[in-house]
């Protein structure tokens, strides 16, 4: 991890990342172009519009509406997919997120969380880090077993729960099939954005919240700078029957030279598996039978493969250095578990993509979630980093609204902006950073992969660090 | 370095005023009778209403005096509640409190004043500039009937006004003044026994001098040349033992700094260049 370290503070993962991608504004006037001029007086108003009823959209409604400075303001949240019916089964869902510390404080402060824990969730306490390259591994969490690192939960039970409590609040109106024709931003503070649906009616607000996700309307009508590439690369998700019960409390990730495969605990018999590999190999495991897709899956938590003379040597030396500076080493690995079937027909891939929008804010305009940024889920942070911008957006507008500050005031928006890309922006690198260096199978990069690895497992204070960001702790400071 | 950091926020500039207008307000400035009103200083005034369109252009001339503003409302807001004022609703922190806002300007301050819940009279000399807060603040519905611009100077406002406010905010005001004592004299008496008077300011040091007219006017060009007169600057203490000759006791003095970077303002203990006053008039048993 040092070399690792080092490599961005010489921004070379910068440079790395930034000589593939595709940069463009996009064109916003496709929405706008038609000269299309309203009178401010046959529109609905709000304080504020959230576009985006998803996980962060639906979150943030309720969470603007349950802070006491916020409770005044007439909330739109407007979602384009059909109103969510939630019904329990006993068939775990194959879409699963892993929650941190952070996101659960503010389910808990939004009253979510009791939903949540009367349903069904796991516990992850430890989560074991290991390269099929090499004898790398990482163990986080090992000496504090009592400490809960994350929180596995389907994302349809999440969804449910915030808008169970999002019933009860009477200011905030939500509309769903609302197809947006037409939006128009503000230019000054003393503007209103403007909406226009399809079906004619209009809507205004002092802030428009853009939550509508990686094809955001609200950002390409921004005309802000998006950065993308795509891994191409799918990640396969599915819901596995463990060979045998087992406390099921760690979460597992080996990095294979196609890609990283993770298992997260649902049950002492149930994970949920997210397996990166390239578009290619991942359409074919979509088609081979459920058996001949778990074989793979074995295969892949197991299979040895050849070292490299190099990266044994190279691990040898480091492993005399940290003795002489006695730092601990060896770590006890824990055997993972074997895969006995899938659920039927959990199986499904989604594509791959970074993206990364260069503002997230301007005058009484902002974006959160995967609006805003979108990462390859090897770190599980996607969805944290879009609650993560909740908890901080809440914070700031309420801050303006007791500064008797607009809604749409950049003072209190650019705040947001620049605490959140200080958080997000290193997060976002970092993943996209070890996703590339454990692509590959060339001796340098495991030899790079393997120190990194083994150096974060022996200094206690780096792997506390990479805890506590993964977690969310040292976000907002 | 810190010197570069103080700033005065209003300017005085010329230059993108049309002519007739600038020959309507020395007319203006030579009607009025400076004996008769001798808070203001007549120039200032010309300089301040020529600003009059840019004044909400919060990225304009005056974004320093924009950014100052989270500052002073906490500095309202906290100082209120130490004297024992409790918030009853939380997103109107104010509510119930008068408060009268002397040199009010385009109402950069009296605006996020009124929506936090106070009914706010904000007075200034300036016409121009009593319009043009007028205008801007219809355009916030939410504002509605919390604002009471008036075009009028203190010493004429005081003698009919006495006794009518809980709270009186002069901001970046005092160092333009040339008559301090009866400026706070009129200030205090139209306030109620046991109400707060709030006032941010520049020093009367070396530093303020090196970093409010060496470096921000002629150095960092953050104002125009001429914005400030170092000789009507004040001191805390000579500040202090103004406020306490009209009865007022001082609770707190800040001070600030300003970050001409990233337009931003920091609190800080050093009052050497600008600072803020707390001080509440006391009650008449006392
Ligand atoms: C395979 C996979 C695995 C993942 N695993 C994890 C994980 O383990 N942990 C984790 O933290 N994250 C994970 N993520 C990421 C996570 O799913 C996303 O970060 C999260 O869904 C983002 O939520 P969002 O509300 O910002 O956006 P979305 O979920 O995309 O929601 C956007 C919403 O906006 C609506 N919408 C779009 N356009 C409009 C419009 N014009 N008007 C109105 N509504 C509109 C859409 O209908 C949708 O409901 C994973 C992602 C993938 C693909």
């Amino acid at each position: 991890m040092a070399t690792f370290m080092k490599m961005v503070a010489n921004g070379d993962i910068l440079s790395i990342a930034l000589k593939k991608y595709k940069c463009f504004i996009p064109n916003g006037s496709i929405l706008v172009s038609r000269d299309y001029s309203i009178s401010a007086k046959n529109h609905e108003n709000y304080d504020i519009i959230i576009t985006g009823g998803g996980m962060v959209g639906t979150t943030l409604a309720c969470a603007l509406a349950n802070n006491r400075k916020l409770e005044c303001k007439k909330i739109l949240l407007l979602e384009s997919g059909r109103q969510f019916e939630y019904k329990f089964e006993e068939k775990y869902s194959n879409r699963v997120v892993a929650l941190n510390q952070q996101t659960r404080t503010l389910f808990s402060s939004i009253g979510a969380w009791q939903h949540i824990k009367a349903t069904r969730y796991c516990t992850v306490q430890k989560m074991q880090v290991w390269d099929a390259c090499s004898d790398a591994m990482i163990v986080f969490n090992e000496d504090y077993l009592t400490k809960e690192i994350a929180y596995i939960v389907e994302n349809d039970l999440l969804l449910h729960a915030v808008n169970k409590q999002l019933t009860d609040k009477e200011n905030v109106n939500v509309i769903y099939n609302s197809k947006i024709e037409n939006i128009k931003l503000p230019k000054t503070l003393e503007e209103n954005a403007q909406i226009q649906l399809q079906d004619g009616t209009k809507y205004k607000a002092k802030l428009l919240i853009g939550a509508d996700g990686v094809n955001s309307l609200v950002r390409q009508t921004m005309g802000t700078q998006y950065v993308k590439w795509d891994y191409n690369q799918m990640a396969i998700v599915a819901t596995l029957k463990l060979s045998e019960p087992t406390e099921n409390i760690v979460a597992w990730q080996r990095f294979l030279p196609a890609g990283p495969i993770a298992l997260l605990p649902l049950t002492n018999c149930l994970s949920s598996l997210v397996w990166s590999l390239p578009t290619t190999e991942a359409k074919r495991l979509l088609k081979v039978s459920e058996e001949e897709f778990v074989d793979d899956i074995n295969n892949a938590l197991w299979k040895v493969y050849p070292k490299d003379g190099i990266v044994e040597s190279g691990m040898r030396a480091l492993q005399q250095l940290l003795e002489g500076l006695s730092l601990q080493t060896g770590v006890i690995k824990q055997l993972q578990p074997s895969v006995s079937a899938i659920i039927e027909g959990s199986r499904a891939a989604f594509p791959l993509q970074f993206g990364h929008s260069v503002s997230y804010v301007q005058t009484g305009t902002v974006l959160v979630g995967d609006a805003a940024h979108r990462v390859h889920p090897l770190a599980g942070q996607g969805v944290n980093l879009g609650f993560g911008d909740v908890t901080v957006l809440v914070q700031l507008l309420a801050e303006a609204v007791v500064n008797g500050a607009p809604l749409g005031d950049m003072t209190y928006l650019r705040k947001y902006e620049t605490l959140r890309q200080r958080y997000n922006v290193p997060m976002m690198f970092t993943i996209d950073a070890l996703h590339r260096l454990y692509k590959g199978t060339a001796a340098p990069i495991v030899l790079a992969r393997s120190l990194g690895l083994q150096l974060t497992n022996a200094i206690p204070v780096i792997k506390k660090a990479l805890i506590e960001h993964a977690s969310g702790q040292i976000g907002n400071r | 370095m810190r010197t570069i950091k103080s700033l005065s926020l209003r300017p005085m500039s010329t230059g993108f005023t049309l002519r007739n207008r600038l020959s309507e307000q020395i007319q203006e400035i030579t009607k009025c009778d400076p004996p008769k009103k001798p808070t203001v200083d007549p120039a200032t005034v010309e300089h301040h209403s020529k600003l009059s369109n840019k004044w909400w252009n919060v990225n304009g001339e005056l974004r320093a005096l924009h950014a100052l503003n989270p500052l002073r409302v906490q500095f309202v807001r906290d100082g209120l509640a130490n004297v024992g004022f409790k918030v009853e609703c939380p997103y109107l922190p104010l509510k119930g409190i008068k408060i009268l806002d002397v040199g009010c300007g385009g109402g950069v301050l009296s605006e996020p004043l009124a929506r936090i819940g106070a009914d706010v009279t904000g007075i200034d000399a300036s016409s121009e500039l009593i319009t043009a807060a007028k205008e801007h603040a219809a355009l916030d519905p939410s504002l509605d009937g919390k604002l009471n611009y008036i075009e009028t100077v203190i010493e004429d406002y005081a003698p009919d006004n006495k006794e009518t406010f809980n709270v009186i905010v002069a901001s970046e005001v005092i160092e333009h003044v040339n008559d301090k004592e009866l400026f706070l004299k009129c200030c205090i008496s139209t306030m109620k026994p046991g109400g707060s008077i709030f006032l941010t300011t520049l020093n009367k040091t070396l530093p303020s001098w090196l970093g409010g007219i060496i470096a921000a006017e002629n150095v960092l060009k953050l104002v125009p040349k001429g914005t400030h007169d170092w000789n009507k600057f004040i001191t805390p203490a000579e500040m202090q033992s103004l406020l306490e000759t009209y009865g007022c006791k001082t609770k707190l003095i800040h001070g600030m700094f300003y970050n001409p970077l990233r337009n931003e303002w920091f609190w800080m203990t050093s009052t050497a260049i600008n600072y803020a006053l707390h001080a509440v008039k006391r009650k008449r048993q006392e």
